[in-house]
Formats: structure tokens, C-alpha cells, sequence
């Protein structure tokens, strides 16, 4: 009976040092807390912002002829070669990775005639006209879903030829006949935003002027369906980019998954290479060949293995800090107590009880701080991720037990050396004042 | 250490506070005293003071330090992704020779800049294909992520895109030479290696710059360029270039360039946000032990206050000692923080960060404020008691 009565008298009577050491522990474990919470989650968070390079992978026609293609025209003749079918598009969805396909654009690039009244002599020009989706509405099984350039290629920036961007210049619709104009061929052909242009017999109305720093800048692009009308071949697709969240690469990745054991293999097409996606993404799409685009997606492994690590180091660096402070807290809790570790004594009582009754309080307060710490740490987590990335960083709830028991330990700890030398102080001193 | 020594004064001592109290002008030889011996006396908890204080300065001081850096380290990072800036002859006209030498002017001499030249050829069987004239040293710098099987060395050896080997040769990796037509001049090339990339490269082939010239007889008309340096750092180069270069057009690679900045701002805002709290965790550690230390204090404090010392004396003492302990740790820890910045720098992207002397003042204003405060923050509790109730022991 007497020994929670003492804890609870202590806490009753010296609520400034509780709420000091206290408050040490709550803001040591909360700074834990989120800190872990965001570097456990920054390698999904970083490989989303990655996705702004664009798609790290393609799919192609598994007998496809070679590109004959330079500063963004087209030399190719325009029906050759052989072609995806644009039904087995949303089969994507449908892989083992899906929920890591962040989105896909089909194009069909298509030579087609520029007739410029406003072109030298009055002739009429090749230009290549891209047919893709921009925000297309699609259905996978129960499953709806868009995709398209708006989402592949964040970079890609339409105005209305000023630089600027305003409601009557937008992206076409994707059932519409209206197209984008990239700009260098725009100035070619002075045409704006609003005009119409005539491509090999189609009048089309240019909805917006493209940017995009690439080779679309010469080109037109199309919704997919009047490339295929102007092609004369419904259905076709001559590319796929994906853009997908992948693992970076690693001895695993890189193996023939036809020399691999059973086991391996379950291993590898379970684990979201990018190698392991395009296999996937072969399969579920006929006659096609799925690569990796080496630029961004070899890239992207580094980036993120550097930033993961800064992140675990600087966590380090957080948790010994809050360590160093719940200890230091905890020490000076108990350093100023000595007087009524000499009165216990001379009462009676023994070392062993001393300790107790300071590890009942450290185990008290570690329980308490600890779970108002991990309450604040999950909401300044939650504001981290909302504040920086847009979007949830989650905490996962096994993380709850963890820094409790890390709180109890560090507590703990912190205390033991300090109980330790309160204990062996002589009750006469602390009894004469001093302490 | 008996406690009961660090809390009496020796009789000259008391004398030596008479007098001080009497003249109300303290000496600086008595002030320095004073602060030495409560070291020295109380060497323990000083310890743990400055330890603490030590701790979160070189916090502070890496996380200043890595905040600066890892920035520069992160692009040095994204330039893996290639060329930022490309440089294209405007239609009909064709880049100057000395093009490469005014790009380096601008960029400085270590800025990756490598010429392109492109041809439609003919296989044997009269399919076309486009060739390339490049630099493959430089090439081969600049895109780390190309995938080559061998790099061409000798002289007609070309380098074979994965697609367009099918095209040039019976079977993929087949060494047997083969025949390329350009406006009716035959060239024999023998393919050195295989090059995969998953985009256009793999269907072209690429051979040596002045091999191709002297077939082709075209010089290059893209240069593609890896600048360094922060987005406007860049925008003013791809500035100054264009009028270097005033037949060519000068423009940025928008997919890495928007890729860069974007990936790039968040990882620094996470950077400020841990760092943040980082800092703020190690200023409560130096709180949570000082402010103990100065509460473990008030016997002193009493006993000057008895032996009429003023509160200004009082004040500027318990200041004095905090300012010390910061000036002290400042200094120890910005050492420790400046090795555990290059240790992180070193472990994480195998190049040391640049120790940044220029945030030393920053560690030292912020050391000394945070010991400040927390001497400050017990002395005002401390101020209403009277000191006889200390004294007693209450």
C-alpha cells in the first residue's frame, strides 16, 4: 500500500519537476516519432516526386522496325511496321504491380502533310503528328481510371502561345478533333491558339500551343483516335510509356528470369523492378516487348538510396539528441531529490526500495510521455507529409509499441546513474541541507 | 568531493564579497574567480552542462553544414540524368567550329559538352537508318545509363544500337563488318558493341565525330550539355549562350531540368524540417541540464544575495557563466559537427562535404542564447524567495 501512495505523493506534491522531465520526454519521443515516421516513408514519398521525370519504361510491338527519326521528324514511311492494339491498353491495370503504375500514354506518331498557305511558296510541309491520350477516362474490370500525358509527362506545358496560361487555351479533349501545336512549330506555321490548321485533308482547330523542351516542340499532338483516323488504322498504337514507381536494382534484378529457380523467380516477379514490371507488362499485352528507359530508370535507384540514407542519419541524429535530453532531463528530475532519498533512508528504508520507487516514476512518466509524444509526433508527421509532399505519411501501428519501449529504455537509462548516486548519497548530509 | 565544499566559502572569500558589495564596483579579477571556482567546485554538473551544450552545437553545426551541401551533392547526383541544355543549329545554318570551346567559356572548362551529328544512311538493302557522329569519351561521361557492351576504340569500329543491330547484321551479336551508303559513299563499319538505352539510341549508330565528318561531310549540329549549378545559375548560362551562339538555339531539357527542381525541393524541405527538429531536440536537452544546474544553485545564489550582493551582480554572474558554458560548447561542438557533417557526407555520397566556417556564428549565437535563456528562466522563479528559505532548506 505504501509504495504507490509514494508514487502518487510525488507526483501530487512536485508537479514542476514531473511536468519538466515530463515535457522532455514527450517532445524527445515525438521528435522520434515523426522523424522515424518520415524516413520509413521517404523512399515511397521521393520515388513519387521521381515519377516527374517522366515514364521509365515502354512498351513496344515485339517486331517493331527501326525509328528513322531525327530532331523530332519522322522519316519513316508512315503504315509501316506493325502495331499494338489499343484494347489491350487497360489491361496495365491488371498486372501484378498495378497499384505502382502511376500512369501510361499510348503514341502513334503519324507523318502528315502541313498545308501552309503562310509556308514558303506555298508548299506543304512534313510534320509529325503524335496521337496520344491526354486525360483519358478508361475501365478495368470494376476499376475506373484515367491516364495520359497530363500524368506521364508532368513537364509537357500548354499556353496559348504567350508563355502564359489561360482557360481558352487547354488540353483537347480526348474525343475531340482539336490538337496542340508544339511551339517551334507554331512560329513555323504562325498559327496560334483558336486557329484552325489543315492536316493532310482534316481541318483541325489548335486548342493550345505545346512546350516541352523536347522533340515535341516541332511536332503536333493528336488524340490518339484521329491519329488512328488520319492513319487509316483503328486501334493502332505504336508505343506505351509507363511510368512506374519501381525497387531500385539490385543483384536480383538484374538475372534472366529464365535461369531462375522457382523460388527466385516468385521473388523477383514479386518484388517491383523495373525489370520485373516490363516482364509483367509483356505478359499481359500481346506480341509486345517491354524495356526499361536506362535514362530514368537507372537513375532513379541512386537518387533515391541517397536521399533514404541522408534521412536515416539524420533519424540517428534525432533519436541520440532526444535520447541525450530525456536522459538529461531525467538526471537532473532525480538530482534534486536527494534530501528525500535521505530521509527515506533514514527511515529505513533500503537501497532497493529507493530505486524502485524512482524506476516506478521514470516507468510512469516514460508511459505517459510516451504516448502523448507519439500522438504529437504521428500529427507533426502528418503535417510533414501534407505540408511538403501533398499526401498521408502513414504511421505504422506496430511503430506504437517500439517507441514506448525505446521511451521506457532511454528513461530509464537516463536515470539509472543519477538513482544510482542518489542512492549512495549519505542520508547526514542531505538531512543537514547539503544537499 | 564532499557536497558540503561546494556550497561554503572560505573566510577570505566572505571577506573578499564584503568588500566587493561595500564598493558596489566588482572587480574583474574577483568576477573571473567566482566563475572559475563554480567550474572547477561543481566540475560534475559543469561537465554535463557542456557536454549537453557540446552535443547540440555539433548538431546544429552538421545540420547547418549538411542543409548547405547536400544540395550541391544532390546535383552532382541529378547530372547522371544527362544533359540539361541542348544546343541546336537553326534551320539552314550550322553551329560555329569553335562552338564546344564558347560553350566551356561560359560553363567553365569542366562542364561535359559533346557535339552530335546526324545522318539518314542505307543498309546494303536499302533500308535507312540514322547514323550519329559523336564524341564517345565524352558520350560516354555524359549518359551513365547508356548500356554498352564494348566501347569502340579502334579506328571504323561503330557502336551498334540494340534495334538497329538487327537491321546491319544476320544475327544480334555478330562481329562481322557491314556497309552503310551516304549519298552514294560506302562506309565499312565494324560493330565494337552493342548499345541499349530503351529510347531512340537503340535504333541508330553511332561512330567517331571525324570519321563521320569524313564520310558525311556534316559537322555536328547538336550539342548536348550537363551544366551545373542551381535552376537560375543554369537559366543564365542558357542565356549567356544564346547570344555566344547566335545561329543556334539554346534551350533547356524541361523533362530534367522541372525533374531536378522538383525532387530537389522536396528532399530540402524534408532536409529543413528534420533538421528543425533535429535542433530544437538538442536546445532541450541544453535547457532540460541547465536550467536543473542553475535550481541546484539557489544555495548560492542565497548566500550571495545574505551577503548583500546586488542583483545585478547576481544576475551578471549566473549570465556570465551561462555565456561561458555557450561560448565553450559553440566552439567544441562546431569541430565535432563539422567531422560528423564530412562522415555523413563521406558514408552517404562517397565525397566529403566542404566544412562551412560561415555558419560557426549562427552555432555561437544560437549556443549562447539557449544558455542564456536557461539561466535566465530559474533566476526569475529564484528571485521571489526570499533567502532565508533556501538557506533553511525549504
Amino acid at each position: 500500500m505504501m509504495f504507490p501512495r509514494l508514487v502518487y505523493e510525488s507526483f501530487r506534491h512536485q508537479t514542476r519537476r514531473k511536468l519538466l522531465a515530463g515535457i522532455a520526454i514527450t517532445l524527445g519521443v515525438a521528435v522520434a516519432t515523426a522523424m522515424i515516421a518520415v524516413a520509413t516513408d521517404i523512399g515511397d514519398k521521393i520515388n513519387r516526386e521521381l515519377r516527374s521525370y517522366g515514364a521509365n519504361l515502354v512498351v513496344t510491338p515485339q517486331e517493331d522496325t527501326l525509328d528513322v527519326e531525327v530532331g523530332g521528324i519522322n522519316l519513316k514511311p508512315p503504315s509501316d511496321g506493325t502495331f499494338l492494339n489499343e484494347t489491350d491498353l487497360p489491361k496495365i491495370r491488371g498486372t501484378f504491380w498495378h497499384h505502382n503504375i502511376v500512369g501510361f500514354s499510348p503514341m502513334l506518331p503519324v507523318t502528315v502533310k502541313v498545308a501552309g498557305s503562310r509556308l514558303p511558296a506555298g508548299s506543304s510541309q512534313d510534320v509529325t503528328l503524335v496521337g496520344t491520350y491526354f486525360n483519358k477516362p478508361l475501365r478495368f474490370g470494376k476499376e475506373d481510371f484515367t491516364t495520359g500525358v497530363r500524368i506521364t509527362h508532368p513537364w509537357w506545358k500548354v499556353s496559348c502561345g504567350d508563355g502564359k496560361e489561360s482557360p481558352n487555351c487547354a488540353w483537347p479533349e480526348d474525343n475531340s478533333q482539336n490538337v496542340l501545336l508544339g511551339e517551334r512549330l507554331a512560329t513555323k506555321v504562325q498559327r496560334k491558339a483558336g486557329d484552325t490548321i489543315e492536316v493532310s485533308g482534316h481541318q483541325l482547330t489548335v486548342s493550345g500551343i505545346l512546350s516541352t523542351g523536347g522533340v515535341e516542340d516541332d511536332q503536333i499532338v493528336a488524340p490518339l483516335a484521329l491519329a488512328q483516323e488520319i492513319l487509316g488504322k483503328p486501334g493502332a498504337v505504336r508505343r506505351v510509356f509507363v511510368s512506374a514507381m519501381t525497387k531500385p536494382p539490385d543483384a536480383l534484378s538484374a538475372r534472366d528470369p529464365k535461369t531462375m529457380t522457382p523460388e527466385v523467380y516468385d521473388r523477383w516477379y514479386c518484388s517491383p523492378y523495373a525489370e520485373s514490371i516490363a516482364y509483367q507488362l509483356q505478359e499481359v499485352i500481346p506480341h509486345s516487348h517491354a524495356e526499361q528507359i536506362r535514362q530514368v530508370a537507372q537513375n532513379e535507384g541512386t537518387v533515391l538510396s541517397r536521399i533514404k540514407g541522408l534521412m536515416l542519419l539524420i533519424t540517428f541524429a534525432a533519436l541520440l539528441a532526444s535520447a541525450l535530453a530525456v536522459s538529461a532531463a531525467m538526471a537532473t528530475a532525480i538530482y534534486e531529490r536527494r534530501v528525500e532519498v535521505g530521509l527515506m533512508k533514514a527511515l529505513g528504508a533500503g537501497s532497493l526500495a529507493v530505486s524502485a520507487i524512482f524506476f516506478a516514476e521514470a516507468l510512469l512518466l516514460a508511459i505517459v510521455g510516451g504516448i502523448v509524444g507519439f500522438s504529437a509526433g504521428a500529427l507533426l508527421a502528418h503535417e510533414i507529409g501534407r505540408s511538403i509532399f501533398n499526401s498521408q505519411i502513414s504511421i505504422e501501428p506496430v511503430l506504437f509499441p517500439i517507441i514506448i519501449a525505446i521511451a521506457v529504455v532511454v528513461t530509464f537509462a537516463g536515470s539509472a546513474s543519477a538513482i544510482r548516486r542518489a542512492v549512495k548519497f549519505d542520508p547526514v548530509f542531505a538531512l543537514r541541507g547539503d544537499g | 568531493m564532499s557536497p558540503a565544499v561546494e556550497t561554503l566559502l572560505t573566510p577570505s572569500q566572505v571577506s573578499d564579497r564584503r568588500a566587493l558589495a561595500a564598493h558596489h564596483a566588482p572587480s574583474v579579477s574577483m568576477f573571473g574567480r567566482m566563475l572559475l571556482r563554480a567550474a572547477v567546485l561543481r566540475r560534475r554538473r559543469a561537465a554535463s552542462g557542456l557536454l549537453a551544450m557540446i552535443v547540440a552545437a555539433a548538431v546544429a553545426t552538421a545540420m547547418m553544414n549538411l542543409y548547405v551541401d547536400v544540395q550541391a551533392k544532390l546535383r552532382t547526383e541529378f547530372r547522371n540524368y544527362g544533359a540539361n541544355v541542348v544546343i541546336v543549329a537553326k534551320d539552314g545554318q550550322s553551329l560555329p567550329v569553335d562552338a564546344l570551346d564558347r560553350v566551356k567559356s561560359v560553363l567553365g572548362a569542366k562542364t561535359l559538352a559533346v557535339p552530335f551529328s546526324y545522318a539518314v544512311a542505307r543498309t546494303r538493302d536499302g533500308r535507312s537508318l540514322v547514323v550519329v557522329g559523336t564524341d564517345f569519351d565524352r558520350a560516354r561521361r555524359l549518359n551513365h545509363w547508356w548500356k554498352v557492351s564494348r566501347w569502340p576504340g579502334a579506328p571504323g569500329e561503330a557502336l551498334v544500337g540494340m534495334r538497329a543491330a538487327n537491321a546491319v547484321t544476320a544475327k544480334a551479336d555478330a562481329r562481322q563488318p557491314f556497309e552503310l551508303t551516304f549519298q552514294g559513299k560506302a562506309i565499312k563499319l565494324a560493330p565494337a558493341g552493342l548499345l541499349q538505352t530503351g529510347a531512340g539510341e537503340d535504333s541508330r549508330i553511332y561512330l567517331d565525330q571525324s570519321e563521320f565528318e569524313n564520310w558525311t561531310g556534316l559537322a555536328p549540329s547538336t550539342i548536348e550539355v550537363a551544366a551545373n549549378g542551381t535552376a537560375a545559375e543554369v537559366d543564365a548560362s542558357i542565356r549567356k549562350l544564346g547570344e555566344l551562339l547566335p545561329t543556334a538555339e539554346v534551350r533547356p531539357v524541361r523533362q530534367i531540368m522541372e525533374g531536378e527542381a522538383n525532387v530537389l525541393n522536396k528532399t530540402r524541405a524534408t532536409l529543413y524540417a528534420s533538421a528543425t527538429l533535429v535542433v530544437l531536440t538538442s536546445a532541450l536537452c541544453v535547457l532540460a541540464t541547465l536550467i536543473g544546474w542553475v535550481f541546484d544553485r539557489r544555495r548560492d545564489f542565497a548566500i550571495m544575495k545574505a551577503l548583500g550582493a546586488s542583483e545585478r551582480l547576481i544576475n551578471g554572474f549566473f549570465a556570465a557563466e551561462a555565456a561561458a558554458l555557450g561560448v565553450v560548447g559553440a566552439i567544441l561542438g562546431f569541430f565535432v559537427g563539422i567531422g560528423a557533417a564530412a562522415w555523413i557526407g563521406r558514408v552517404n555520397f562517397h565525397a566529403p562535404v566542404v566544412p562551412r566556417f560561415g555558419v560557426f556564428p549562427y552555432v555561437l549565437a544560437g549556443s549562447v542564447a539557449v544558455a542564456l535563456i536557461s539561466a535566465i528562466l530559474p533566476m526569475v522563479l529564484l528571485r521571489r524567495v526570499q533567502p532565508a528559505i533556501i538557506l533553511r532548506g525549504e
